[in-house]
Parts: C-alpha cells; sequence; structure tokens
C-alpha cells in the first residue's frame, strides 16, 4: 500500500504511540484487503461501547489511548440509557463500567451520541458519494444504500482509528467494482410497512454478503429502508442494498441485472410473523420498537398507536437523545401511556433486556438477535400488534 | 537440522522466538480463550485445556466477534499472551489485536507451517520482514 510521506512518519512513531498503532491497523488492514492507499473520511461512527460486548477488555484498551478525533465521531448504543439506567433495572456496577467507556472515548475527543442513527443528527450529515468509518451494521447499510455514500462495516477498533487518523484504507466498499449487485430479489407481492423488517430478515439470510438489488411493487421511504437494511445485515452480513427506482445508485447507475435471481412472496412473510425466535414457549411479557432508533416519524407513529392507552408490560422505545431532546410532545404523549422513551441504548445491547422472556418487536435485527444476545425469545409483528400483545396496551 | 527460513507476509511488527503450538482449528478468541489464564476453555476446541501463553500460536485463522481482538489485549495485559501467531490467512480481528498487544504476527508463508512444524518445536518469528524460521 502506497503511504504519503506524513504517513510515514506517523508509521514510524513521530507523531506518538497511539497515531503509530491507529496506522499500523490501517496499514494492515489495507494490506489484508489489498487496498492501494488510505482516503480521507468526513466521519466515523464507533462501535464497541456497550459494557455487555466490551467487558474490561475493550476498556483496558480505549483507556490507554490518548489523542483527539481528526474528523466528526460518535458512538454506538451503549448497554444503557446514560441517565435512566436505574429505571431499566441496570446494576450500578455495571453502570460505573459503561461510563468509564464513555468518559475515555469523550477524552479522545468523541461526541457523546450513542446511536446506530448517526444520519438523523443535525451535525452529522453524510451525503452521497462521502467517503465514512462507520461500524455499526444498520447503519453502515443504510449509509451505503439509502444515502449512497461509502463505508466499509468498520471494526470497533479500526473505526476508532480511523477517527484518530482521519483516513480509512481504500477498499471494499469505497470501490466502485465492488458495489454492483450480485442477486436479484423479486418481492411478488405488495407490502405493509411493517413488512420491509421481515423481508429484510429472509432477504439476510439468502444474500449472505452479497450485494442485492431489489425490484418491489411497492415503493418503500426511508425508515422502511432503515428496517430492511438492519434486518438484513442481522440475518446476513448485507452491507450495501440496492432498490429499483428508489435508492439513489440504482436511479443513478445502469446496473446490470444479476444473473441469479429470487423471488420472495407473501406466504414467506407472513410464515415469519408466525414464528417466534428461539425458545418461546410463553406469552410475550414484553415489547420494543426502535432497532435501529426511532426517526421523528416513528415516534410520531408509536405515539398515535398508544393514544388514550395504557399499558401494562414494560414497553421500551428506543431513539437517540437527539431525537428525543427535539421531540418532547412526542415523548411525553408516548410516556403517559406508561412506556418508556429511552436513549442511548437499545434491547439488543442492555444486559436489562435479560430479565424479559418474550419480546415483541417491530424489527428484523431484534427478532435475530435477541435469542442468541440474551437468551429472550422474539415475536415480530407491527407497532399496534406489539404494543398489544407484547405491552398489553389497552384503553384506559 | 539446518535452520529453514519460510518466507510470508508481516501483519504486526516485532521478532521473537519460542516454542510451536498448533491448532488445526480456528480461534474465536471471545469464548474460546480465558483472558486471565491464557486456557482454552471451549470444549470442543481442538486445543481444550492447553495454555497459549508464551507460545507462537500457529492457527488458521480468527473467527466470531471483534471484540476478540480486546480480549487478545486483555492476555498481554494479563502476561498471558502468545509471544508470536502465525495464521495461514489472516483475518482483523487477530490482526488487530495483535497490532495493539505488540505481539508479532505473520501470515501466507511459503508452506504449509501445518505440514513442516510440530507441537514443541523451537521457531523464531519476525514480523517486520515476515518470515518464521525453524531453530532446530
Amino acid at each position: 500500500m502506497y503511504l504519503t510521506p506524513e504517513e510515514e512518519r506517523i508509521m514510524a512513531g513521530e507523531s506518538g504511540p497511539t497515531l503509530q498503532k491507529a496506522m499500523e491497523i490501517l496499514v494492515a488492514l489495507g494490506d489484508i484487503y489489498e487496498a492501494d492507499r488510505l482516503i480521507p473520511i468526513k466521519s466515523a461512527q464507533i462501535a464497541g461501547v456497550s459494557y455487555k460486548t466490551m467487558g474490561d477488555a475493550g476498556l483496558e484498551w480505549i483507556s490507554d489511548l490518548e489523542g483527539r478525533v481528526q474528523v466528526p465521531s460518535i458512538l454506538n448504543p451503549a448497554g444503557m440509557d446514560l441517565e435512566r439506567w436505574q429505571e431499566m433495572g441496570v446494576s450500578a456496577e455495571f453502570a460505573e463500567k459503561q461510563q468509564e467507556i464513555i468518559e475515555a472515548y469523550r477524552n479522545l475527543g468523541i461526541e457523546v451520541q450513542c446511536t446506530c442513527t448517526p444520519y438523523y443528527l443535525q451535525s452529522f450529515s453524510a451525503t452521497y458519494g462521502d467517503h465514512l468509518a462507520w461500524s455499526e451494521s444498520s447503519a453502515v447499510s443504510y449509509a451505503n444504500s439509502v444515502i449512497g455514500a461509502r463505508t466499509n462495516r468498520e471494526g470497533g477498533p479500526s473505526a476508532l482509528c480511523a477517527a484518530l487518523l482521519g483516513k480509512t484504507a481504500n477498499y471494499g466498499y469505497h470501490l466502485d467494482e465492488n458495489r454492483v449487485p450480485e442477486l436479484m430479489i423479486s418481492v411478488d407481492c405488495e407490502l405493509e410497512p411493517s413488512d420491509y423488517a421481515v423481508l429484510g430478515y429472509i432477504a439476510g439470510k439468502a444474500a449472505g454478503k452479497r450485494v442485492p438489488l431489489f425490484r418491489m411493487q411497492s415503493t418503500p421511504h426511508r425508515d422502511q429502508l432503515k428496517a430492511l437494511g438492519a434486518a438484513m445485515a442481522a440475518s446476513g452480513a448485507v452491507a450495501l442494498y440496492h432498490v429499483e427506482g428508489v435508492t439513489p445508485e440504482s436511479c443513478r447507475k445502469d446496473f446490470e441485472l444479476p444473473e441469479e435471481q429470487l423471488t420472495i412472496e407473501r406466504s414467506q412473510i407472513d410464515e415469519v410473523y408466525e414464528t417466534v425466535s428461539g425458545d418461546g414457549i410463553t406469552e410475550c411479557d414484553s415489547a420494543a420498537v426502535g432497532c435501529p432508533h426511532c426517526s421523528p416519524e416513528e415516534l410520531e407513529d408509536v405515539a398515535a398507536k398508544l393514544e388514550g392507552k395504557v399499558v401494562d408490560n414494560n414497553v421500551w422505545i428506543f431513539t437517540s437523545r437527539e431525537v428525543a431532546a427535539s421531540n418532547p410532545k412526542l415523548v411525553e404523549s408516548i410516556e403517559k401511556s406508561g412506556a418508556k422513551v429511552l436513549c442511548d441504548t437499545c434491547m439488543v445491547v442492555s444486559p436489562a433486556t435479560d430479565k424479559f422472556s418474550h419480546m415483541a418487536v417491530n424489527s428484523g435485527k431484534a427478532y435475530a438477535y435477541l435469542p442468541g444476545m440474551c437468551k429472550v425469545a422474539a415475536t415480530i409483528a407491527n407497532i399496534e400488534k406489539c404494543m398489544e400483545k407484547g405491552g398489553g396496551a389497552h384503553s384506559d | 537440522m539446518e535452520p529453514i527460513r519460510i518466507k510470508g507476509r508481516g501483519i504486526s511488527k516485532g521478532s521473537t522466538g519460542g516454542e510451536v503450538l498448533l491448532s488445526e482449528d480456528p480461534i474465536s478468541f471471545l469464548g474460546n480463550v480465558d483472558p486471565q489464564t491464557g486456557k482454552i476453555v471451549d470444549p470442543e476446541h481442538c486445543l481444550f485445556g492447553k495454555n497459549i501463553a508464551g507460545k507462537v500460536l500457529i492457527f488458521p485463522h480468527g473467527k466470531g466477534s471483534t471484540v476478540g481482538s480486546y480480549v487478545i489485549y486483555q492476555l498481554f495485559k494479563n502476561g498471558v499472551a502468545p509471544v508470536a501467531m502465525v495464521n495461514l490467512e489472516c483475518e482483523p480481528i487477530v490482526a488487530v489485536g495483535a497490532i495493539i498487544s505488540e505481539i508479532p504476527l505473520v501470515d501466507s508463508l511459503e508452506s504449509n507451517p501445518f505440514e513442516m512444524l510440530k507441537d514443541g518445536m523451537k521457531v523464531s518469528i519476525n514480523g517486520n520482514e515476515g518470515w518464521l524460521e525453524t531453530k532446530d
């Protein structure tokens, strides 16, 4: 890989040990993936935040680093709402370790916004063609597919190294040749808004890590694309997809249609709705919405479904702190029902979820991950059914 | 026996020597290895019960969670990391873990180490130049 004289000097340790290590990591990854050079990035989103997944090992490494990030950088969701963790039932020991991780990141100049939807943040815009170093799988999928920006699915350390240097190695989804569709998926029916998460769950399993091109009868909007991409990145490893006539690269480029084709039918989608993920012998005892974090429009939708109702079970609605702060009336309206609007975290990365046995979710990603990561069974349904079946919502 | 030098690709810098420990199975550092002791704790793993501390650990490649990079760092901080590692084909989890822990790492050797080496043999590893050399 070609390095500029300045990059060579950093590699030789002239800018200190942290940047030297960061450069060594980017160069090693560049060598593994045969990158030709480093390219500048516009922003970084760094995974490896929840103490549940990082443990003491991760905390120890971040705490040992010195330096400042060179581009706007934010974090993946943490293991708890940083302010209302007690209400979630998170232990004080966990909270203390979680705060240590957050502080270690803050010391590196990283903005403490813990969200999987960085694209909703006012100060963190990404646009078509931007090179990024993002790491949360649904954010990566959204950036590549819905925005038309370019990022690989960075690991926590590599995203952090990219942030510290303001650069990443030029390989994978940064290159045109890796962004062309490899598999055609035709959807053989009209889709309801909640169906996209289920479609993604099915399509991700079929696509693996390939780039699918969808042909649909319905036209999804951005929240539905978010749900589709998040599910495909969880049940498979899809980091980029296209939808004919909808996503920006598919509209701008004249892609050759992939040879391999498959069709997804209504009956396959219905089957997922009827199947409990994991060991679900019990009835739902909880509901969660906001994987990935809710947009203002989704908060509005939840508020409308809970209008004039109360919930009997735990109902957790996850969003970013910024979106919650800009929509105080929606938050208030949702919480009037007894549901909680929680920030900085989600049902998948928080240890607080482990106390449930069966959660109703509207997310294909949560549906895929809850049994393995939290030992909680999951049922997937639209928001209204989640509130009724999982939350026990009924008229006040 | 004359020392034999096998060329490969240097992934993580540094040079050192030690005793070979071969693992035919890939290693998921998160889950397979106890970060406090360096012992392989997964009963399904071919190295179950063995200790990787201080060894030249030779395995096909890493797998599993990216948190594995941090587990390698924890092994290093606890003084129970391998002294060097060799992969058939390195992937990012082990590459990053080795670099942050300053453990020399070489991959893509010109000859298959599983055919040439046995447990307990002494070898030198050079991650700067990218080679493995047998000592005896």
